[in-house]
């Protein structure tokens, strides 16, 4: 199963650039076009299901505005061999 | 939703004040702040790291980041960065550099301090004009391109060709490490992430002068979207500029991250 995550933009930091959206291998990104940040601009938001926590938003964001999450489905125990 | 610690995968790092930047919207200027931030929290070296900030669009990069800071005048970063470097000599220091800045009334401290062998790390960004100003032409305008101060395109005859400054510093003696790499895309930013990282790791081991060249976009100036840029680095501004290792000292071959 594919991994599951969220992430949290930044409205102080997100400045509306769509270098998320694009660089989004989920296709799962988009502007919010419905909200404007204090500064503004529409912040990018994730509007379906299917976020896996890549980070690849977080790499490609210029204003660090993404905070990125994983769910963590088991802990891992170290193997010993 | 719950948040426990262990879900997390990335945050801002904390070598970043809380200011937002200045930059435009798709800068990849943002994009080098972080990596840099990234490193300095990393190798844990923020509370003895000094940054020169440039003239340029990078002038308020001391607002940015939780280090030390201190501002140069035009082009005079390197110089700057030498006086404290060997004042200072177990601080880590860099300069944050633009083209209009390092390229072009900066050249001479540049090749002059990287001749020295100074002990610094210089981050260069290249964006092939000058971004604060208005996007005029600078010495790194590709042939044919259309700036401010270029109307016509940038013509070779008359205004000269572009100058690689990678290429150009790596035949120096002092020179330990030298890359250029882009920020076009998550790959090349990761690469660029472990270029900066080696660059501060010469700098800590004393092995001489690095640098980083980051090509970058500038979409406010080239008159694109932020995403049309990064394709404009990649179809044009690489053929121009190869990424590669420029010079890589022997004992920087050694470093193991």
């Amino acid at each position: 199963m594919a991994a599951k995550g969220w992430i949290e933009v930044s409205d102080t930091y997100c400045k509306g650039c769509e270098l998320c959206i694009s660089a989004c291998p989920q296709d799962v990104m988009e502007l919010n076009m419905s909200r404007l940040t204090p500064k503004g601009y529409h912040p990018a938001h994730t509007f379906k299901d299917g976020c896996t926590g890549c980070a690849i938003c977080a790499v490609v964001c210029p204003d660090a505005a993404i905070t990125v999450y994983r769910e963590v489905t088991k802990v891992n125990t170290p193997v010993t061999a | 939703m719950t948040t426990p610690a262990n879900n997390l995968v990335y945050e801002r790092p904390e070598a970043f004040t809380e200011t937002p930047t200045h930059y435009c919207p798709g800068c990849t200027h943002g994009v080098a702040h972080r990596l840099v931030a990234e490193v300095l929290e990393e190798m844990n070296i923020t509370d003895k790291t000094i940054g020169v900030a440039p003239v340029g669009c990078a002038v308020f990069a001391y607002n940015y980041f939780d280090v030390d800071f201190v501002e140069a005048p035009h082009g005079r970063a390197p110089a700057m960065a030498t006086g404290v470097k060997r004042v200072l000599p177990d601080r880590v220091v860099f300069t944050y550099q633009g083209d209009g800045d390092l390229a072009s009334i900066g050249m001479g401290e540049i090749v002059h301090a990287a001749a020295r062998g100074e002990n610094l790390t210089v981050i260069f960004i290249n964006n092939a004009n000058f971004g604060m100003t208005g996007g005029q032409m600078a010495p790194t305008t590709l042939p044919g391109m259309k700036t401010s101060s270029s109307q016509n395109g940038r013509d070779v005859e008359t205004q000269g060709y572009p100058i690689k400054v990678s290429e150009m510093l790596s035949t120096l003696e002092g020179v330990g490490y030298c890359v250029r790499r882009s920020l076009h895309d998550p790959k090349n930013i990761r690469l660029a992430k472990k270029a900066i990282r080696t660059a501060f790791e010469t700098q800590v081991r004393g092995l001489g002068f690095s640098m980083v060249e980051l090509l970058s976009t500038c979409p406010t100036n080239w008159g694109m979207t932020p995403v049309n840029s990064l394709k404009f680095v990649e179809e044009h501004m690489i053929p121009a500029y190869p990424l590669g290792d420029y010079k890589i000292s022997d004992a920087i071959k050694q470093i193991k991250i």
